[in-house]
């Protein structure tokens, strides 16, 4: 598979985990210019929206890219702004004016702003809309990849389900899906409100995906899942995550889907990402 | 009308490989076999899952495609609305949903699978454009219009299969987004869209028959709609009738009334719609509209014709 040339073969590792500390902390001093925002639900896909934009998305020499990352799970957007900030795509004004009057970026991502690739918010249309994506770029020839990052929620909607069973259906290679699998919906944990829930792995393979498990925050392991998968029908990686991964309070507490930290918190908040960054120097 | 649909888009299809078209295991007739024995790879059946055919098409229209999603307007409007709104109209993606059936075209199949109601539903949703062409002629222009426009979503509503042609003859060629005059007269004018047209030119050659000077319109663009045709149209005449194969609220016959009020206008209007109802009857096409009212000698007599 080494040679096959929609895949990149190297990911560092240590960049990654540096640059993730990094957009926590940039996500955390958002979070004290407004009310709310979904933190909880973008620190649990945050290595996993890394890894594919520094990992598995292909990069021409200007800059763009012959793949594309849809956000199905439109609430988990601030991961995605400040990506997309550090890349150039979007402006620093534009993440200062994030839900602020005059500012284009709000809590749920709208095609047109820059590098935004379809309008998500509503769960459970991410997954449609990726599939007409492949469909396009296979129609072309253009070698173009898709990648999407569902919720967990967004796998008991019914129209998931149409998708997954027509994008293996029509052969879609260039199609690569995550559940960002956190196991928490807004009245509790997956695992207790719909036990039958799982497994997810052999679901997805009994409708004729290839379909892997890791730690949906071990860069490295999201990375060798993705880039070393068969390839001959479309894939999807479960990641297992934590919800409000990297900040102690946060973490598996379900009022940080939609929360802003208060100035203690924030304070405490920095504090622990500081340490994450200083004990990961070499 | 749904065999003139699949011959356009064929036509269509052959100029510009970014044309697909994404069906929930329903198909249009003729010319569609031709479109998926030669382009099978534009020609989608997501099967029984209309959310998804909305989806892949909003997916394709993101990558520069020009989708058409299309089965029962039911199912291609109803069932997945929510896409519709948002993938289609918030986005604002040059998709044509097409709602084959539309009405109460299918009499016996009953109320699962009448559409009474979707042009005020379409019509709701900002961005989104609604074309219901009166015969197979203007289903030709219409196809050919949503094939090669770039403004947004629009809604064809079509009618099924053996309608006559009305337009062959029409004193102007059809335009989107303009009324249009099949043929002009000076006393009454006559506004429809879709296949119920055929009630109105019957209405018409009543009026004629008693030495009536008669207009027959086609609002074959239900949005936008040409308020300045309207206007004109109730400006000059002494008589309007509006005749629409739709609910009370939400189609041509409150907007016109409406456009009437603002302009302050001083013909007589009447408006025949299909009930504020479901109605349970079991016989042809016909007799249900019968059964809502629209039926031309109930009509004539309301009207003195």
């Amino acid at each position: 598979m080494m040679h096959d040339v929609t895949r990149r073969n190297f990911f560092d590792v240590a960049a990654a985990r540096a640059r993730c500390l990094q957009y926590r902390q940039r996500i955390l001093d958002i979070s004290q210019q407004v009310q709310a925002l979904h933190i909880g639900s973008a620190y649990s896909c945050t290595e996993m929206v890394d890894t594919i934009y520094h990992g598995l998305m292909r990069r021409n020499p200007d800059g763009t890219s012959p793949d594309t990352f849809l956000m199905s799970k439109g609430h988990g957007c601030m991961i995605l702004y400040v990506i997309l900030e550090d890349l150039g795509v979007l402006g620093r004004d534009d993440l200062d004016l994030y839900c602020k009057p005059n500012g284009r970026l709000g809590c749920h991502p709208d095609y047109g702003n820059p590098g935004i690739e379809a309008s998500t918010g509503s769960l459970g249309h991410g997954l449609s809309m990726a599939v007409g994506m492949a469909l396009a770029e296979r129609g072309r020839k253009t070698g173009g990849v898709i990648y999407t990052v569902l919720s967990d929620g967004e796998v008991q909607e019914g129209s998931t389900w149409e998708a997954v069973l027509m994008a293996s259906s029509l052969g879609l290679t260039n199609l690569v899906a995550f559940v960002d699998n956190n196991d928490f919906q807004s009245l509790g944990r997956t695992s207790e409100t719909h036990p039958t829930f799982y497994p997810l792995v052999e679901k997805f393979q009994a409708f004729g995906w290839e379909c892997a498990e890791v730690d949906g925050h071990a860069a490295a392991a999201v990375f060798a899942a993705v880039s070393g998968r068969e390839g001959g029908r479309p894939f999807m990686l479960v990641g297992k995550t934590t919800k409000g991964k990297g900040i102690s309070y946060m973490e598996n507490v379900p009022i940080w889907h939609y929360r802003s930290p208060s100035r203690q918190e924030y304070e405490q908040g920095k504090r622990e990402l500081e340490a994450a960054a200083a004990g990961m120097a070499p | 009308m749904r065999n003139t649909f699949s011959e356009a888009l064929y036509k269509a299809a052959t100029t510009n490989p970014d044309i697909y078209i994404v069906v929930a295991d329903i198909s249009p007739a003729g010319s569609m076999a031709k479109f998926r024995d030669q382009y099978p790879d534009r020609f989608i059946n997501v099967g029984v899952a209309e959310q998804s055919m909305i989806g892949i098409c909003a997916g394709l229209a993101l990558k520069g495609c020009q989708p058409f999603a299309y089965t029962i307007a039911t199912f291609s409007l109803y069932r997945p609305f929510e896409m519709v709104r948002d993938d289609l109209c918030y986005q604002n993606l040059p998709v044509t949903v097409v709602g084959m059936g539309a009405g109460v075209i299918y009499s016996t199949l009953g109320g699962t699978h009448h559409t009474q109601e979707d042009i005020a539903i379409a019509g709701a949703l900002p961005n989104m454009q609604i074309i219901a062409p009166c015969d197979p002629a203007e289903c030709t222009e219409a196809t050919a219009y949503c094939a090669t426009q770039k403004n947004g979503p629009v809604y064809l509503r079509l009618g099924k299969a053996g309608e006559p042609n009305f337009t062959d003859k029409a004193i102007e060629p059809w335009a989107f987004g303009k009324l249009r005059y099949i043929k002009r007269g000076t006393d009454v004018c006559i506004l429809s869209y879709g296949v119920i047209m055929a009630k109105a030119m019957q209405l018409a050659a009543r009026f004629e028959a008693k030495g009536q000077s008669v207009s027959v319109v086609s609002c074959h663009t239900l949005k936008p709609l040409d308020g300045d045709g309207i206007r004109d149209a109730l400006r000059r005449h002494r008589h309007v009738i509006v005749i629409e194969e739709h609910a009370p609220q939400g189609g041509l016959a409150p907007r016109t009334k409406q456009i009437a009020w603002d302009m302050q206008a001083r013909c007589r209007l009447d408006t025949f719609t299909l009930q504020d109802a479901f109605i349970h009857n079991y016989g042809g096409h016909d007799d249900l509209l019968a059964a809502h009212g629209l039926e031309v000698g109930a009509i004539a007599e309301r009207v003195g014709a």
